[in-house]
């Protein structure tokens, strides 16, 4: 049973913690989320009881250690369905798609091939395409959204053509929260040859994710924005694909062999990805927290968060000086403005009050900085919802926001 | 007069009056303005400052942008504080401001309306809001003087 006052005291971040001197609300899980203690007490455990570099089972300790940390790769392939041999650890979100943007990108695209993402992307799923296409001539092109932001498999298939060799969208969007059907996208995708690269960032924290039913080439998520730690994420794509990328970065521990005569011979996937010391305390964090995910259930989170989220949006729909950008969301992401005299307050300074009565919630862009061509704002205020949330917080939110005007703004440095 | 500093209710009608309806703003197309774009690193406050400087007398400045009420307060009362200065002036009140920021000793007279700010310290975060304009100008009349 989901039963969110006994999720809550897993929470250390949830017992008592304070925001400018209020009881702590935090609203902002679309930037990163909070830790329960199994996810901290396995980074701290790593540092107290196991400390020790991976790939060297010299000794026992080590050896246990590479096993805790292989063991991770197999704990996320049965939460994604896929072979753990097909999951990359990587710093997270941005750098699996620069890995992806250059390892596969520079080797299969040449001038006039063509790109597809679209306006709703985050800088990370937008500025690697930018730049692959500036050094291969490639164009990157836009597929249009429809009017409530989605990505639709039609408007996908009217931009599809034989130049086209990388698709690379949100399944969820951190502004819009709306769910992209990846598997009807994947499928016409690959009727022109072309791969479907997937940012999961904001899906995979929020619901149940089926690599071999969505059948994408990649897909990527950041361990961080979904409670585990910041800094380590996945890169999963096919076996055949990952053996023909380049690894984006080199160096010690993915390499079998060289030399002077310059000889190089790479580990096999996913080893070739993984130059350096990896954050290992993060990636042993990470195993944690999809354990305590699998023990709530991906689909109880999923349909707890739906509630929250339609109890949200209709309680915002009722104040009259609040502007919902995407009440169609599917996802507990919510992104609004309030008014004062028929006028959008700046959203910082709606922010800053929110924050002097406790609340967590961000303004801005949300690095969606094409998006706001067509959603015809500079800016809103994103509450982004997780399991944890409660529907009381949500009121509070909601008393909160119907007194904000621009007068108690300006309070708020007086 | 009374001390605005201490009276919370003109100090909002101060700012809300200065965001509503900002003092110099309108840029202008002239070249013999220095223009400067000052932009935060961490939120959407996006001003372009110009000013137009004269045998050291600052004869006018501007402003556009799209910034939050203290950033566009603070930007309208500093053109209208700087305007008809000599550089000199100018750069006293500049460092009277930055020191009643940073809660040390500054001339409330010298700054005049700019003291609604005096306690923008209260939300760290804010302090760039109320900073990022007189950063620019800064900025301008130091490559005034190495030109
Ligand atoms: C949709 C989306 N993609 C990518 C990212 C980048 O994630 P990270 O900063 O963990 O690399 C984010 C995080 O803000 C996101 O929301």
């Amino acid at each position: 049973m989901f039963n969110v006052d006994k999720i809550r005291q897993d929470f250390p971040m949830l017992q008592g913690k304070t925001n400018e001197g209020k009881p702590l609300i935090y609203l902002d899980n679309g930037a990163t989320t909070l830790k329960p203690n199994s996810v901290i007490e396995a980074v701290t455990n790593y540092y107290q009881n196991i400390t020790s570099n991976i790939n060297r089972g010299d000794y026992k300790l080590a050896y246990l250690v590479d096993q805790a940390y292989e063991k991770t790769r197999e704990v996320v392939a049965d939460f994604i369905n896929c072979q753990s041999k097909e999951v990359v650890f990587t710093y997270g979100t941005t750098h699996s798609l620069n890995q992806i943007a250059y390892g596969y990108g520079l080797n299969n695209l040449k001038e006039n091939d063509e790109i597809l993402i679209t306006v709703a992307e985050h800088a990370s799923n937008t500025l690697p395409w930018y730049q692959l296409a500036a050094i291969t001539k490639a164009k990157v092109k836009f597929i249009p959204l429809d009017k409530t932001g989605k990505i639709t498999v039609e408007n996908v298939r009217k931009m599809l053509n034989e130049n086209v060799k990388i698709v690379s969208i949100a399944q969820v969007s951190n502004v819009l929260g709306c769910i992209s059907d990846v598997k009807a996208i994947a499928r016409e995708v690959h009727k022109f040859n072309a791969v479907l690269v997937v940012d999961g960032a904001q899906s995979v924290p929020h619901i149940k994710t089926d690599v071999k039913d969505l059948d994408c080439d990649f897909l990527v998520f950041s361990a961080h924005k979904m409670c585990g730690p910041t800094a380590v994420g996945v890169m999963y794509g096919k076996y055949h694909l990952l053996e023909k990328m380049m690894p984006l970065m080199l160096g010690g521990g993915m390499n079998l062999h060289f030399d002077t005569d310059f000889n190089v011979k790479l580990k096999a996937v996913p080893y070739k990805f993984e130059a350096g010391t990896s954050n290992i305390e993060a990636v042993l964090g990470l195993k944690a927290a999809i354990k305590y995910l699998k023990e709530i259930g991906m689909d109880n989170i999923a349909n707890y968060e739906k509630q929250l989220k339609d109890y949200t949006i209709s309680e915002l729909k009722k104040l009259d000086n609040v502007i919902v950008y995407n009440p169609e969301a599917d996802i507990g992401i919510i992104s609004f403005n309030v008014l004062d005299k028929g006028k959008i307050i700046f959203g910082q300074d709606v922010a800053s009050y929110l924050s002097k009565h406790g609340l967590c919630l961000r303004s801005g862009n949300h690095c969606a900085k094409n998006l706001w061509q067509y959603l015809a704002v500079d800016s809103t205020v994103r509450c982004a919802l997780y399991f944890y949330n409660t529907k009381e917080e949500v009121d509070k939110l909601i008393e909160v926001l119907k007194t904000t005007t621009l007068e108690n703004c300006v309070d708020v440095i007086l | 007069m009374n001390s605005i500093k201490d009276n919370p209710i003109l100090k909002r009608e101060i700012m809300m009056d200065h965001y509503e309806s900002p003092r110099n703003f309108q840029l202008i197309d002239d070249n013999s303005y220095r223009q400067i774009h000052v932009y935060s690193q961490s939120c959407q406050d996006d001003i372009k400052l110009q000013v137009l400087i004269n045998n050291d007398i600052i004869e006018d400045i501007r402003f556009e942008g799209n910034a939050c009420v203290i950033a566009t307060a603070s930007t309208s009362i500093m053109t209208e504080l700087i305007k008809g200065c000599s550089i000199k002036q100018a750069k006293e009140i500049i460092e009277n401001y930055f020191n009643m920021i940073n809660q040390k000793e500054y001339g409330e007279n010298i700054l005049k309306e700019a003291v609604v700010f005096e306690s923008v310290g209260r939300q760290v975060n804010r302090i760039s809001c109320a900073t990022l304009s007189w950063n620019g100008l800064k900025q301008l009349l130091n490559e005034n003087e190495e030109s």
